[in-house]
């Protein structure tokens, strides 16, 4: 029996900082506690709660591939109070965190297939764990492509990464912002993820589509997909709710009787359809 | 394993002297208007005539504000200190209604799925808990249209039932209740023929439990989810005097270098319990919170741990400023789900 007090997080020091855009900063961790560092695992599509002691704790994805096994990180945006909090560390400083929680990313189940990752803006991050993990195990998957979009070029997050998936050959990337966020030198699209998308027209057939973006992207690119001939089963989502505990107990996260910490954050299109609009 | 005893009245104070010699007493008191639960000395402090206690018991084993640990920070780190749970000592919770008793294995389930959290199940495993049947209810209880009832067992490691004669009916329920017999054999006696369901209160059933989870989850749509929460002001009010909602808030206080993180008492009520630091909130009217809250206790928690978050006790009805009856309206949305044009597609 596992008698810790689970509300206790791990101690984890800020090895680098990086300025991804504007407000938007990844911090790199490391466990304080070698002992920690050797005891934890997890797995794509999972979350943690971190934290600045004194200000409290907000609750991210796991940005890093869970191949990397020497460090975790996670990319939030500077909004809240503790964001706020998190933003204003420097490298060296420690903070709190807690986790893994919550279900993952299939990986496994989709050998062989390929893999469409659409994503917008600050949403990224929770794709890009499944999307290294993937490059990771690159001969496992087929054709793996990434659509990826932001408001301005200023405003798209993993600008070294976005280059490097750009430049391999074993990855389609195309990047788009919305129309007047573009700068004089952009190369990727103008538009509307769910615009690029219908116009890309990726096929459907042995695909699968992992979306996560703004509920506004999300509302226009599901019925695209659709018509792409995607089913529900092949569509995975990670869905996002105002979280305390991130294990089922301080009752905020649920979406009718499911809670996003305990029986997500991952659900598949069809889910999804299944549950009141409480997200 | 249920076993009857007699207790004689004037056994009452032996039997509380007999406890306070090694355990903490939590019971009723009354001040002024308001009867709570308090740690007490001795068995003249304890109220006699109460139907309900303003705040429910489980105040003394999920803490309105508790520490989840200490924090300093020094040369460069952190140090977190945990709360020392061996110091919890050894309780009692005595005089608890058996509607309130009920509902600590809703919180005992919520405290243990998947995640176990000591710091609740301490307190638990060193508490006992001594209910007393209500032989008096008011127009708000509908324990007995929530799987309670007056007499009701589940969850009590004693049960005292008053007799007409004055004396008590003892049920020992559990091995904690078989330890505190054990501790002063000599007062519990043989029990009389006097049946227990006499000296019960008399409470209606309103509705039947059996189809509610059903006709609320086909009550989805109603319109009278919007007319009953009207008047909601969202003050939290239901949740914080509710013996079964445990929904909570963790938040840090900080003094310099040094603070804490505790979890207080929270409500779906309150519309921040919900909100998005984008602004965006999933429940964004007090309808859906509403709805919320009532689905949550009478549909998703059956669902998820097989029983009510309600025991019936009536405190949301007592203690709402606005006169929301959650017996008159779960009656209301039981006779609007026959209504088709609220099914859910």
């Amino acid at each position: 029996m596992d008698e810790k007090n689970i509300y206790v997080p791990y101690r984890m020091r800020i090895e680098k900082i990086t300025q991804e855009a504007p407000g938007v900063k990844t911090f790199r961790l490391k466990f304080v506690n070698d002992e920690d560092a050797l005891s934890f695992s997890f797995k794509a599509g999972q979350f943690g709660e971190y934290s600045i002691f004194g200000a409290g704790e907000s609750t991210f994805c796991i940005a890093s591939s869970p191949t990397r096994k020497d460090y975790i990180e996670c990319t939030f945006r500077q909004t809240g109070k503790v964001t706020s909090a998190l933003a204003s560390c420097e490298e060296g400083n420690v903070i709190g965190f807690r986790g893994p929680y919550g279900n993952i990313f299939p990986l496994d189940d989709w050998k062989g297939k390929n893999l469409l990752f659409i994503a917008g803006g600050i949403a990224l991050p929770p794709m890009r764990c499944v999307i290294w993990n993937a490059l990771d195990r690159r001969s496992e998957f087929g054709n793996i492509t990434i659509l990826y979009g932001a408001r301005t070029v200023s405003d798209l997050v993993y600008k070294h990464e976005l280059e490097e998936w750009g430049s391999r050959n074993d990855v389609k990337l195309i990047t788009t912002v919305d129309p007047g966020g573009e700068t004089p030198d952009w190369k990727g699209e103008k538009g509307f993820v769910p615009a690029v998308l219908e116009k890309m027209a990726p096929a459907s057939a042995n695909t699968i589509a992992i979306v996560c973006g703004p509920p506004v992207m999300i509302k226009y690119t599901f019925p695209v997909l659709d018509k792409l001939g995607f089913t529900d089963d092949t569509i995975y989502t990670t869905l996002e709710n105002r979280m305390k505990c991130g294990f089922g107990k301080c009752g905020r996260c649920n979406v009718g009787k499911v809670y996003v910490c305990k029986d997500g954050p991952v659900f598949t299109y069809r889910q999804l359809k299944s549950l009141p609009a409480e997200y | 394993m249920i076993e009857s005893y007699l207790l004689q009245s004037s056994s009452l104070t032996k039997l509380f002297n007999k406890l306070i010699e090694t355990r903490h007493i939590y019971a009723p008191v009354k001040k002024g208007m308001v009867t709570s639960f308090n740690r007490v000395e001795s068995l003249e402090e304890v109220a006699k005539d109460y139907i309900q206690t303003t705040i429910s018991a489980k105040s003394i084993l999920f803490l309105r504000n508790e520490i989840l640990f200490h924090y300093k920070q020094e040369n460069g780190d952190v140090k977190i200190m945990e709360p020392d749970l061996q110091r919890i000592p050894e309780l009692v919770i005595w005089g608890c209604r058996p509607c309130d008793a009920k509902s600590f294995k809703s919180l005992h389930s919520v405290f243990n799925w998947d995640y176990k959290d000591i710091i609740y199940s301490s307190r638990e495993a060193r508490s006992a808990i001594i209910s007393f049947s209500c032989n008096q209810a008011d127009e708000y209880c509908f324990c007995t249209s929530a799987g309670s009832g007056p007499g009701h067992t589940e969850g009590s490691d004693i049960l005292l039932t008053k007799l007409k004669s004055g004396d008590y009916l003892a049920e020992i329920l559990t091995e904690k209740g078989q330890l505190i017999r054990d501790m002063i054999p000599a007062i519990f006696e043989t029990p009389s023929s006097e049946s227990k369901e006499d000296n019960l209160a008399r409470i209606p059933i309103v509705f039947d439990t059996a189809g509610l989870k059903q006709k609320l989850e086909q009550a989805w749509n109603s319109e009278l989810w919007i007319t009953q929460s009207m008047r909601c002001l969202g003050c939290g009010a239901c949740a914080f005097v509710c013996p079964s909602c445990s929904c909570f808030d963790i938040q840090d206080e900080k003094h310099g270098k040094e603070g804490v993180r505790s979890r207080c008492w929270d409500s779906c009520g309150f519309s921040l319990f919900t909100r998005h630091t984008s602004g965006h909130n999933p429940r964004e009217t007090q309808a859906e919170r509403w709805r919320q809250r009532i689905m949550h206790k009478f549909s998703y928690l059956p669902d998820q741990q097989g029983f009510t978050g309600c025991t019936g006790c009536g405190r949301c009805s007592r203690a709402c400023p606005a006169d929301m009856n959650i017996r008159e309206h779960l009656a209301a949305l039981i006779n609007d789900s026959t209504s088709p044009e609220n099914r859910v597609a």
